[in-house]
């Protein structure tokens, strides 16, 4: 039953899906403190889209900006996925690891400065190939150094999720903030479809993804730190949280030795309930998940 | 992509730049900027090719009611009339706050 | 010849470290080994097809869930063994036809895994070991990126057999709604999209391009002549930065990556802005 409560509550709630990626970068910050760096204006674009007849963006689906957060330095960079899909190219992901590397110049200078990304990407951008897959691996690389100094939050809030290569740097990541319509996962589901049959996913069942990538799944397993609402001020809350926490105690994708005993325990004669994995790996299941 | 270029008599001066859309299916962006002399410039590059015609049509409306003296970069992936004649009344919106 | 075949992997270990096995208790699609490899003691690494292998979607030499975490592993034992020590080279033979793509995968996280392997390659360069990728045959999409792309210095042979790319070309074609021939017309002159390797050397993020008739089958004398390549990519790498920067400093990246460098160029110069 609906409360007027829950319903002024979801009336009142400020979309954060709603917004582009310049919106939600924006929304992150302290008030006044954030500007944007290379926007449009600078009309730096992709070199490789025009002469394929695909229309390019003068910021390349990649906004940059930097400013305080939690009165800290940040600098959040922003996957615009509703061009291309998010998809990482040679400029967008340029953008991102230049701004990665920046941050961790300052923080190796004295003053440490976080990083917020917010992915909303299938991967890398097939008419870039070979580029986008490489500034994905620069991107890991950038992720790396900076989180030695300085958090890397990486929030997705859907619709488009994260996937691909872009998935590993998410799982690269200090801290994953993401929403019940987020999904996060490296092979979607009709590529799975096409290596491997329908019996393996069939991709025409939209419950599945959820139940395996979404948000509320991943969230149980242990895999991401925050499971919010599609709610700006929520978010950026959640996002100033981990910023003012500092460095995880051990970041997860350092976490070998506890995973490999995860994967090793499994079953595999069989396919798995999602659910099976929430009690296995879920937050209540092990000492060594404290962070 | 098709490239397509407008120019228009201009009367006045604009003191704020403005950028306004996301380049998603069906959709464009513009980017808005004050410029000298007594003319404005449309630039626009569409994968959609061969609706010269339609983009004029929306264009000479447009400035049969906008005096600025501007630069219009548009980047087209397929918008209609209708968003496109949206995107610029946004822009020039935002271009006047 | 563009199939995957998953022989060359096993083919150049062995010829590398006398031997084609796991170490103990690994499975068996992670060949690793310890090595001489000219003044050093290198970690030999290779990820190769196993039919027994307990993940179905992990058997023609995709690096699945073990496959990752196993890596991890003998990496990061590496970095422990020699946290007092001289760095020893680590070496990625890459022949991978992709990552795994199937149910079990996405439900046991198969993004955090090939991360984990990713972090251990990466933490291992920036402590100092130098990470050589040397692609045999395949390096595709998310199996490179967990196993190879973290390496200091890539080489690559020239052969028809030798493949870097994001996607295989029909899934490439299905995608982007072309036909494979388009693929491989856009390919000629959009040196990105293109699958021969000969093309990916122009992108600036190859060390070297090396040639051998046939890298199925090397001679004793170009098994060592590659080995001296190796040595001479470990010592490029010890004597410069050991972060990722050499892909963009390189004569090719100068040529084809100036979109990078002049983002990158125009970010530094406004960071500095109040």
């Amino acid at each position: 039953m609906i409360t007027s409560r829950d319903k002024t509550t979801f009336l009142n709630r400020q979309s954060f899906l709603e917004l582009d990626a310049r919106g939600r970068a924006a929304a992150l910050f302290d008030q006044g403190t954030s500007r944007e760096l290379v926007g449009p204006f600078d009309r730096v674009e992709s070199p490789w889209l025009a002469i394929q007849d695909v229309t390019p963006q003068e910021d390349d689906g990649c906004v940059v900006m930097k400013g305080k957060i939690a009165g800290k330095a940040a600098v959040v960079v922003a996957l615009e996925g509703a061009f291309q899909g998010g998809s990482m190219g040679e400029v967008s992901g340029e953008k991102m690891t230049a701004a990665l590397d920046l941050a961790c110049a300052d923080s190796e200078n004295g003053q440490p400065t976080s990083a917020v990304i917010l992915l909303e990407t299938g991967g890398v951008r097939l008419q870039e190939a070979n580029l986008g897959l490489a500034a994905v691996a620069e991107v890991m690389a950038s992720i790396l150094t900076l989180r030695k100094h300085a958090p890397v939050i990486c929030v997705t809030a859907g619709t488009v999720g994260c996937f691909g290569g872009m998935s590993l740097a998410a799982g690269l990541s200090s801290y994953i903030v993401l929403t019940r319509e987020a999904r996060l996962g490296l092979n979607g589901p009709e590529v799975i479809e096409q290596e491997n049959g329908i019996d393996e996913w069939d991709s025409s069942n939209r419950a599945l993804v959820f139940a395996i990538n979404g948000g509320e799944q991943r969230y149980a397993m242990g895999l991401a730190d925050a499971l919010v609402e599609d709610d700006t001020p929520q978010i950026a809350d959640a996002v100033r949280g981990f910023i003012a926490k500092g460095l995880p105690h051990v970041h997860r994708s350092s976490q070998v030795e506890l995973y490999r005993s995860r994967i090793g325990a499994l079953d595999t004669s069989r396919q798995w309930d999602p659910n099976e994995l929430r009690r296995a790996w879920g937050t209540s299941a092990s000492e060594e998940d404290k962070r | 992509m098709e490239q397509i270029e407008f120019d228009y008599p201009a009367k006045r001066r604009v003191s704020q730049r403005a950028h306004v859309g996301v380049v998603g299916s069906g959709e464009l962006e513009v980017l808005l900027e004050p410029t000298e002399g007594e003319r404005s410039h449309v630039f626009i590059r569409t994968s959609v090719h061969g609706f010269g015609e339609t983009w004029k049509a929306v264009l000479d409306r447009f400035f049969s009611k906008y005096d600025g003296i501007v630069r219009i970069q548009i980047n087209d992936a397929g918008g209609t009339p209708g968003s496109v004649m949206l995107r610029l009344e946004q822009a020039v919106e935002v271009s006047e706050q | 010849m563009s199939t995957f075949t998953g022989v060359r992997g096993t083919v150049w270990f062995r010829a590398f470290t006398g031997q084609d096995n796991p170490m103990p208790g690994d499975p068996k699609s992670v060949l690793a080994a310890d090595a001489p490899l000219g003044t050093d003691n290198a970690r030999f690494l290779c990820i190769v097809p196993d039919q027994h292998a307990r993940f179905p979607c992990a058997r023609n030499g995709q690096v699945g869930l073990e496959e990752a975490y196993t890596l991890a592993t003998r990496v990061r034992e590496a970095i422990e063994l020699d946290k007092n020590a001289t760095k020893r080279p680590i070496i990625a033979i890459v022949d991978v036809k992709s990552q795994a793509y199937g149910r079990r995968e996405e439900t046991a996280a198969i993004f955090l895994a090939a991360a984990a392997a990713a972090d251990a390659y990466g933490t291992a360069r920036l402590a100092g070991h130098p990470v050589i990728a040397l692609v045999v045959g395949h390096a595709i999409s998310g199996g490179f990126l967990t196993h190879g792309y973290q390496a200091n210095r890539i080489l690559a042979f020239d052969d028809d057999g030798v493949m870097i790319h994001a996607m295989h070309k029909e899934a490439a074609a299905r995608i982007t709604r072309r036909t494979v021939e388009e693929l491989d017309e856009l390919g000629k002159t959009i040196a990105p999209l293109s699958y021969d390797i000969k093309d990916y050397a122009k992108l600036g993020l190859l060390h070297k391009l090396l040639h051998v008739e046939n890298p199925a089958k090397p001679s004793a004398h170009e098994v060592l002549a590659v080995k001296n390549e190796l040595i001479a990519a470990i010592a490029d790498a010890r004597s410069k930065p050991v972060d990722l920067s050499n892909r963009r400093e390189s004569a090719e990246a100068f040529k084809t990556r100036k979109a990078s460098i002049l983002v990158r160029a125009k970010l530094e110069e406004q960071w500095r802005e109040t």
